[in-house]
């Protein structure tokens, strides 16, 4: 018989402790600043420490970086907090781009046709609605199909996220200001009507006082509700949640209109808050990044902060360096990768011990 | 001389972990020949059939094929010696057609040569009276059609020994009628031909000798002409055992649920239960024997409003007696079920996968039932806090804490968590579908102990089971399904092994009402 044992045995783990879990985190960190280092004096011949810092110059080397920083934060991190519910449940929307795409075409369209006739809260109060009215369509759509004929939410979200990019360019053609430019422009330059006000003097604050609302709302809302709870049991089992008498259906449909509600309002932020202006890169791929986000922190909202601050600290930090030390867009983008790589590989020996076959004994190797 | 025997197991083991799914058992098909393989479930018939199709390598044991000692390491060796085997659920690709299933896995490039293929299966279906056509898609085909296309499959590739595992399970009497009408054409033809099954009648009817399996061990063969279903029961259900569990009188059984002309068809329009008439009642036990996959999970599932039921079916739900006011439970879902104040417990077959929530903690899988109650919009988590460590202690439940996620529970402790849910809400009636299955014996009696002490304070308890010695010293009453239908109700004290054996294999043709 075959008694050979492999090379290398795998096993699950029954967990672990969680400040040994960040340990592990911790040190992939560091291995990956380690081996980035290698890279970049290998190929560049820069001096490594020196590359960080400009990294960190990037994203918080003034004030106004950072509160950029902060303000890309924000909404990828409202995008995360969106997908949250839905992937709790197991519905796999990575139509996020299209729903928060539909947001900001909503929020648009009120700032741009009611900018002269309403005030500033007034304007807000409507797009902020309009976003979510918009957001909740795109959300609940594939939600209905999969409820009554179990179509497949994957492909079903994602194609809803062309439509949005084409209904987006025809709005953009449609609203081009000025014209030939192929661009919306700053939509109220002048008047700023429908602009998210300063608060405390930042111009970002609002955007950070809404989108922390909306973190700590959907983290209680799962945790400690009777629809999260639903939405835990559907995306356990879905037999379970029959014999507990849960309506799959409505669960899936409700929650779907959460999911999409606070994508939605992600572009009305992003619109009235950030970009003042409508376009495809309004989205500009965060929709699906913010899918990192959400599976990164587990869907714990708290946790999606400190990934969404990771996230674009490395796109800043990148941008930086690229243009600090003339270095190619990609040299960049390979760092960024890196870090990526060893911080979602830790996940795995977070999960798994490895092994390894040796005479005797067994060696234990722990991350 | 030519070799008598196409196939020949001899002294087969195999283990799973614990459990020795078969011990020494001994095969013998003679060629040209149908041979019958009996037992119960969990006998270790498939077992030992998935090891003459190389899914299983024995752990000891010698096979010979045609006189010759052989080792089959894969279904590709079994295959290369002319066995085939045709699995209770078909192994087919939906989009294909009947000829694109058939070449695949064949040897050959990536064109299939579909005039040769058709050719070929004609040729097949000829000569054994099969109908197939080669152009039609899987999806488009009924049960019947797949398990042809299966046979044949199995025929093109040039086997010699053909495996059919239950064929019958799926089919209609007519459609049963015509596939052994090509069975006994094939074996004309030659062929050797194994049939597992646990349907008697089929036994008799098909089959030239039959070979009797129990708990994982050879009983013995006897050649068909010679047997008949009494002798074969026996064969398969074996001597009583005495397990001394306690069994009271009931106490003033009044009826609490009435089932009448209780009908459920699956999804592809299988009959699974069929005009079921069923009292239960309150202060008994009522047991429901049966092989596996006779309409059990359909029974208890049309009861808690989890099965769509074919119109005319009803379950009235009658909390005071007989007399009483009524609730009809059919066409309600479980949440109306339980809003309309039927306090109905279930205990369902699949644990983690219907009962509880596996990653979630036993606090959190004491709310599933009662995470509802109250007007607030988030959860109460104190009561079921109370509520698991509450069970955890009575119960003995073996666990870290009552935060641990259930699925890290053993099998046992996972079933007591279950069991001590369902009996906190305080039943009316209590359903439970193979509640030991998997269970130690102290646990075992840990949980016959619990459902008797909910039978002495009045409740309906419902104990599916297929032990036949527990259902005949634990249960009341046991009434007796056999594909789908009721085939009588026994006493539980003065009914034997052989008769409730006999009931679950052999339909009876007057069907007896129950309760009457």
């Amino acid at each position: 018989m075959n008694n050979h044992e492999p090379l290398i045995h795998i096993a699950k783990r029954d967990g672990m402790v969680w400040w040994r879990a960040w340990l592990v985190r911790l040190a992939a960190a560091i291995a990956a600043l380690l081996v980035c280092a290698l890279f970049i004096y290998g190929l560049t011949k820069l001096n490594p420490v020196k590359v960080y810092a400009a990294m960190w110059q990037g994203a918080f080397g003034s004030a106004r970086r950072s509160w950029i920083t902060v303000r890309d934060a924000t909404i990828l991190l409202c995008i995360g907090v969106g997908l949250a519910p839905a992937f709790m449940m197991r519905f796999w929307n990575v139509g996020a781009e299209g729903q928060v795409l539909m947001g900001g075409c909503a929020t648009a369209a009120v700032l741009i046709y009611a900018g002269r006739a309403l005030s500033t809260p007034m304007l807000l109060l409507i797009g902020g609605a309009a976003s979510i009215a918009a957001g909740v369509l795109w959300g609940v759509i594939p939600a209905i199909f999969k409820a009554r004929w179990n179509t497949n939410e994957t492909l079903f979200t994602l194609m809803m996220n062309y439509i949005a990019i084409q209904i987006t360019c025809f709005l953009v053609a449609k609203w081009e200001n000025p014209k030939g430019s192929n661009s919306v422009g700053i939509i109220n330059q002048q008047t700023q009507a429908g602009w998210f006000p300063a608060i405390f003097g930042q111009q970002y604050m609002m955007n950070v006082i809404i989108v922390l609302a909306l973190t700590v709302g959907m983290y209680l809302y799962l945790k400690y509700t009777k629809h999260g709870y639903e939405i835990s049991v559907v995306g356990e089992s879905e037999n379970t949640a029959r014999y507990a008498g849960i309506s799959v259906k409505r669960v899936i449909i409700r929650t779907m209109a959460l999911s999409g509600a606070v994508c939605g309002l992600s572009g009305f932020v992003a619109v009235a808050g950030a970009s003042h202006t409508i376009s495809t890169s309004t989205a500009g791929g965060r929709g699906f990044t913010a899918i990192i986000v959400a599976w990164m922190a587990k869907f714990n909202t708290f946790v999606m902060i400190l990934i969404a601050f990771l996230l674009v600290f490395l796109e800043k930090g990148a941008i930086q360096i690229a243009s600090q030390f003339k270095l190619n867009d990609y040299a960049s983008e390979v760092v960024t990768g890196i870090i990526l790589f060893f911080l979602l590989g830790s996940e795995f020996f977070i999960q798994y011990t490895v092994h390894f076959r040796s005479h005797g004994h067994k060696k234990e190797v722990q991350a | 001389m030519a070799e008598e025997f196409a196939v020949r197991m001899v002294d087969i083991t195999k283990t799973f972990g614990q459990v020795k799914a078969n011990h020494k058992v001994y095969l013998e098909l003679k060629k040209g020949e149908i041979l019958s393989l009996l037992g119960e479930n969990g006998s270790g018939k498939t077992t030992l059939m998935n090891m003459l199709s190389g899914i299983y390598f024995p752990d000891e044991g010698q096979i010979y094929i045609d006189g010759r000692e052989v080792t089959i390491a894969s279904p590709h060796d079994a295959y290369k010696l002319g066995i085939g085997m045709v699995h209770q659920h078909f192994k087919l690709v939906d989009v294909l057609t009947a000829a694109e299933n058939i070449e695949l896995g064949l040897p050959g490039g990536a064109v299939v040569d579909r005039k040769a293929v058709g050719r070929k299966v004609r040729e097949i279906c000829d000569r054994y009276g099969f109908s197939v056509d080669p152009d039609k898609k899987v999806y488009d085909m009924s049960v019947s059609e797949k398990q042809t296309l299966e046979i044949v499959k199995t025929l093109y590739r040039g086997a010699n020994i053909l495996i059919l595992d239950e064929p019958t399970a799926v089919l209609t009497p007519q459609e049963t009628e015509k596939l052994f009408a090509v069975m006994r054409n094939m074996r004309n033809d030659g062929k050797s031909i194994i049939i597992i099954t646990h349907k008697l009648n089929e036994v008799l009817a098909i089959s030239d000798r039959v070979t009797v399996l129990r708990k994982g061990e050879y009983i013995g063969d006897m050649d068909t002409a010679k047997a008949d279903a009494r002798a074969l029961t026996d064969m398969m259900v074996g001597r009583t055992v005495t397990l001394n569990i306690q069994r009271d009188e009931p106490v003033q059984p009044q009826r609490r649920l009435e089932i009448r002309n209780l009908t459920v068809k699956d999804a592809e329009g299988v009959v699974r239960l069929d005009d079921v008439n069923l009292d239960v009642y309150a202060g008994e036990i009522l047991g429901i024997a049966g092989i596996s996959g006779c309409g059990q999970k359909e029974l208890l599932e049309a009861i808690a409003g989890l099965q769509p039921t074919v119109s005319g079916s009803s379950v009235k739900y009658r909390p005071t007696g007989p007399d009483g006011p009524a609730e009809e439970l059919v066409g309600q879902d479980p949440r109306s079920i339980a809003e309309k104040g039927v306090r109905l417990a279930f205990v369902p077959e699949d644990r983690l996968g219907m009962g509880l929530v596996a990653s979630m903690t036993l606090v959190g899988n004491m709310m599933l039932k009662e995470y509802r109650s109250g007007k607030s919009p988030l959860v109460d988590r104190k009561h079921p806090h109370d509520m698991a460590q509450q069970i955890v202690q009575e119960l003995e439940v073996v666990t870290p804490s009552i935060d641990t996620p259930v699925r890290k529970l053993s099998g046992g402790n996972v079933q007591k968590v279950l069991v001590g849910r369902e009996i906190a809400m305080t039943p009316s009636v209590l359903m439970t579908a193979y509640a030991v299955r998997g269970l130690d014996i102290n646990t075992s009696y840990t949980i016959y102990n619990l459902l008797n002490e909910q039978k002495r304070r009045g409740v309906a308890v419902i104990y599916v089971g297929e032990d036949l010695d527990v259902l005949l010293q634990l249960c009341d009453r046991i009434a007796v399904l056999c594909g789908g239908r009721l085939n009588g109700v026994l006493d539980g004290r003065t009914a034997t092994k052989e008769e409730v054996g006999y009931h679950m294999t052999a339909l009876q043709n007057d069907r007896k009402e129950a309760g009457a």
